[in-house]
């Protein structure tokens, strides 16, 4: 018997934790046509990019592959698609990849409606339409596996390796051994610890996946710093972590991967892409939080849990992003952004599998439609698309 | 199957009663504040079995660090039971450690 959650069933079978219309632009000259839209109807989300244009070969794939992705995520009960009309990455290109899905999905573009005003008028009708549509669709209670959880983590202090990552660890172990789904990334922030993360790998070509994209984003690193103008741009972890205590990128690292407890990697996810297996997983993806947290949606990650040491109050357009500090101090002073406070470790008010537990139990009832606070405030931004240097 | 990496060992006290410090990892070999500690501070921290006692000649901000033992120059820095960097200078026991007396040859070129 696993646990169980209430949420959409969609036309292919996957669940979503919102029922939410997307509405995703092409290309960042419709941005503000897919802002206006969103903004007319309640229950829509748009996803402005700064993308889709002058890009070639690898870095345009990826802006493609993901914008797809994003609008298969089950939390999306419909999508509307908006173009400009002369983009290399076509408005019908995304919908099309969309389309498998059989979910409600409609494109407007605007050269072709005549200008962005009638083409805001179009989109709204047809965002309105679905929203009525999707407005009565009910939860149902599914098991666990349906559940893909994203592991971020921004702003760290020393609290986030010691007692906010471990905590969220035995949540996520939680999820996969019930045969659900979680997933790790951050790479810039992994180096150091890739003989740890490969000897937790299902098997020798994971283990292998797992060194190799590592070593990629070591040597990307080397490359992008070789010659740099400003040698103080060369830090890979912030002023705020030296402050917090961390000395080197290993020390973060070593905490960073704390997240993902110690249940074993089923697989490497390419950026744009989705798992071909349930269970744990590693993204490969630089360890900005938007980029992060983007692959993570477009692999159909639901929830993305979230410590936070030092406190940040980003969120992510359509998906709850669940906040928990390790530091009892960050709680008290940012208690409208974030959910859950592990600092009761520190204070000695809980131990780390109690904690676990606490984390676990929100997971469930988030994905069972409780809001978190990121989502109240309307933040929305870590939705960031990554780009291929 | 699930493997255990790390353990968290904090139970200690100060004759103050309070928590001040811990040891994540019998292998580490350095204790972390949980507050902001001062120069002359005690700090008992257990690692592994053992009980250390360890008075500090820095003043170590709540998250910082301080040496279990004289590191000599060179010397592999220990948390997590995994090494974070090496020390620059020779270190004594009880002193802050940070990016004034440690390196770490990945992911910083400067």
């Amino acid at each position: 018997m696993t646990d169980t959650f209430m949420g959409y069933r969609r036309e292919n079978g996957k669940v979503g934790v919102r029922n939410l219309i997307a509405v995703i632009p092409s290309v960042f000259c419709s941005a503000k046509v897919a802002e206006r839209i969103a903004y007319q109807v309640p229950g829509t989300v748009p996803f402005r990019h700064p993308v889709g244009c002058s890009q070639v070969g690898e870095d345009l794939e990826i802006t493609a592959k993901t914008l797809i992705q994003i609008g298969k995520n089950p939390n999306f009960a419909g999508v509307v698609v908006v173009g400009l009309g002369c983009e290399r990455f076509s408005p019908y290109e995304l919908a099309d990849g969309i389309a498998p899905t059989k979910k409600m999905l409609e494109t407007v573009v605007i050269q072709e409606e005549g200008d962005s005003l009638q083409a805001i008028q179009q989109g709204t009708k047809l965002a309105r339409e679905m929203q009525q549509k999707a407005s009565f669709q009910q939860r149902e209670e599914v098991p666990i596996s349906e559940l893909m959880i994203g592991l971020n983590c921004g702003g760290s202090d020393m609290t986030s390796g010691l007692f906010a990552n471990p905590a969220l660890g035995i949540a996520s172990d939680k999820v996969v051994e019930q045969g659900g789904s979680s997933i790790l990334s951050e790479l810039t922030e992994l180096l150091g610890t890739e003989h740890i993360l490969a000897r937790r790998a299902m098997s020798d070509s994971v283990a292998n996946e797992i060194c190799e994209v590592i070593q990629k984003m070591e040597n990307r690193l080397l490359q992008q710093t070789k010659n740099s103008s400003n040698k103080n741009r060369n830090h890979l972890i912030s002023k705020g972590n030296y402050d917090g205590g961390l000395s080197s990128v290993v020390e973060k690292s070593l905490g960073s991967m704390k997240k993902s407890g110690n249940a074993p990697f089923s697989g490497v996810i390419r950026y744009g892409e989705e798992p071909k297996v349930k269970g744990l997983h590693l993204l490969d993806s630089p360890g900005h939080d938007g980029e992060v947290t983007t692959g993570q949606v477009a692999a159909g990650a639901q929830i993305v849990v979230f410590p936070t040491g030092r406190g940040t109050p980003t969120g992510f357009p359509g998906i709850p992003v669940l906040k928990v500090t390790g530091n009892p101090k960050t709680y008290t002073k940012m208690k409208e952004n974030i959910d859950i406070n592990a600092g009761k470790i520190l204070t000695g008010e809980s131990t780390m599998e109690e904690m676990g537990e606490e984390i676990y139990q929100e997971i469930l009832q988030v994905a069972s439609g409780k809001t978190v606070k990121a989502e109240i405030l309307g933040h929305d931004e870590q939705f960031c698309i990554t780009r291929v240097p | 199957m699930i493997e255990k990496e790390l353990i968290v060992y904090m139970e200690q006290e100060t004759t103050a009663g309070e928590k001040n410090s811990l040891v994540i990892d019998a292998r580490d070999n350095v204790g972390i504040a949980l507050t902001d500690l001062k120069v002359g501070d005690m700090c008992l921290v257990s690692i592994g079995n053992k009980v250390v006692q360890v008075e500090l000649r820095d003043d170590v901000a709540f998250g910082h660090k301080f040496a279990l033992k004289t590191f000599a120059k060179d010397e592999s820095v220990y948390k997590y039971g995994e090494e974070i960097g090496k020390t620059t200078s020779s270190v004594p026991i009880g002193s802050w450690i940070h990016t004034h007396n440690m390196y770490c040859d990945r992911g910083l070129k400067e």
